[in-house]
């Protein structure tokens, strides 16, 4: 089987915000009382190595604040770890977070464009693309509506429209499946399972056991920065859940 | 290999900074009833205003003052929005930033690009002033494109610089606003060099702006052709401001994640 990710070892320190030199007075009054300005270090990974294969999706764990998003940053190329590797083989595109690549002020349809480029999409994949994207969102009688107009809900339909309408190898969702209607929750479920089934593999953080069991087939388990599990979604889950 | 590598994704990013680019632009007349007309009344305007505070308060003896007042304000007023509008960019994109990869120097980028959109309409305003006064066009305005390429790299270099000063310091912001107060009344915009005592008019050589604008001035108004030590020092200038850009850039883009 290829891998489609490998993780080696991967650490990431951050130094702590009470730490940051964000002024010149700051600096200044560091360098005079001959402080170093990186103190505080704080370990969000340590040592973390996992593997997943192509076509397989995999579930990232954890409580709140343990990691999982760092991680998925690193993955993605946002974040250089401090130590350790990670190898991506194949495009990943991000399921951004209710609309951070929108600018509030276009209209939807300038905005799918508009995404559609910040994903490192071509205009021609856009051109052919957008009528079925504007469908699978339900939006079509808003799409010239500035997008400061719609609500959230509307917001994460176009999003998520835009960034499943191209099949990347790698998609990254990150906690944002609970967003829209019933209705559309079920058929961006059943997106995703089309995608899987063409052979996107899925990196979900998520809370819910219950998404987390029908997507992926693999889970790790990151707890305070450190590697606790990694293998099989239901024996993580169940590790997980266990109370101690 | 790496310069192959960013070569590629230039190409594959080209777009988005079309993209961004067409952003800046329909942002900045959205619903406003003149639109882009604006681009070219707004200075036009502002040189009218200019025009009869100076040259009858203070009755500056510039020959052709309109077409040198709005010359010297067009290339001000350009670099002044490019760098401004570069240098908070990056903490503009934060919110990108933080979630997708992107060649990060696209955010200054598209910013100056668009800046330097709206001020080649701007010059429309200039061609009309030099038609309706009775300054006449001369064959050194073939130089026009290169000397405007050169402030936009100019630009480009400062925006660069600022954008990841501010990200740093956001100190830098407050001080970069009184800096371009008083940078505007080190140039000679609206007044004539002579009135420069003579220890001050030594020192302008290595303002830049002054260069490039007397540069533009001596294509358009005057219809003089550039000597070379003057070609030399523009591209100096230009050469410098890129290279010191790209280069703290270079080393600093990977630290932005962290502070903004």
């Amino acid at each position: 089987m290829q891998k489609i990710i490998v993780a080696d070892n991967v650490s990431m320190c951050f130094n702590l915000a009470s730490e940051r030199v964000d002024s010149l007075k700051d600096l200044l009054i560091k360098k005079i009382k001959f402080q170093s300005c990186s103190f505080d270090e704080f370990w969000a990974l340590n040592n973390i190595s996992f593997s997943v294969d192509k076509g397989e999706s995999c579930a990232l764990i954890g409580a709140n604040g343990s990691g999982k998003s760092t991680m998925l940053k690193i993955i993605s190329g946002i974040l250089t770890p401090t130590k350790g590797s990670v190898e991506v083989n194949g495009s990943i595109a991000p399921l951004i977070e209710l609309g951070a690549g929108f600018d509030y002020e276009l209209t939807g349809r300038e905005n799918i464009f508009l995404n559609g480029a910040i994903l490192g999409y071509s205009k021609k994949l856009m051109l052919e693309k957008y009528d079925e994207i504007i469908d699978f969102s339900e939006l079509r009688d808003f799409i010239d509506v500035p997008v400061k107009n719609y609500s959230s809900g509307m917001i994460a339909r176009l999003g998520f429209s835009i960034a499943t309408m191209v099949k990347p190898e790698i998609l990254v969702v990150d906690e944002i499946l609970a967003v829209g209607d019933q209705a559309f929750q079920d058929k961006c479920h059943k997106r995703l399972e089309d995608m899987m089934n063409s052979g996107t593999t899925v990196l979900l953080v998520s809370h819910s056991a219950a998404d987390i069991k029908r997507i992926c087939q693999k889970a790790v388990w990151i707890d305070k920065s450190n590697l606790r599990f990694v293998g099989n979604v239901d024996e993580a889950l169940q590790l997980y859940d266990k109370p101690g | 290999m790496h310069i192959v590598d960013s070569a590629k994704r230039l190409v594959k990013y080209s777009w988005l900074l079309q993209v961004l680019v067409e952003r800046d632009l329909k942002i900045r007349y959205r619903r406003s009833f003149l639109g882009y007309l604006w681009s070219v009344l707004n200075p036009l305007l502002m040189m009218i205003i200019l025009t009869i505070v100076f040259s009858n308060m203070f009755r500056f003896d510039i020959p052709q003052y309109p077409v040198y007042l709005l010359a010297g304000q067009l290339i001000f007023g350009f670099y002044s929005e490019a760098t401004s509008m570069a240098m908070g960019s990056i903490l503009g994109g934060a919110a990108l930033i933080k979630k997708v990869y992107l060649p990060k120097y696209i955010f200054p980028l598209s910013r100056v690009i668009s800046s330097f959109t709206s001020m080649l309409l701007s010059m429309i305003a200039l061609f009309i002033v030099i038609i309706a006064t009775d300054v006449t066009f001369s064959i050194t305005i073939i130089l026009l494109p290169f000397i405007l390429v050169q402030v936009l790299v100019f630009c480009i270099g400062m925006g660069l610089l600022l954008s990841v000063l501010v990200v740093f310091f956001r100190d830098v912001q407050y001080l970069y606003s009184i800096f371009l107060t008083a940078f505007n009344y080190l140039t000679p915009i609206f007044y004539p060099e002579s009135l420069l005592p003579e220890w001050l008019r030594e020192l302008l050589v290595f303002n830049p702006l002054y260069n490039y604008i007397k540069f533009f001035r001596k294509i358009t108004v005057y219809g003089q052709w550039p000597t070379m030590t003057e070609h030399l020092i523009c591209l100096a200038f230009t050469f410098c401001m890129l290279v010191i850009g790209l280069y703290v850039f270079k080393r600093k883009q990977n630290d932005f994640i962290l502070y903004i």
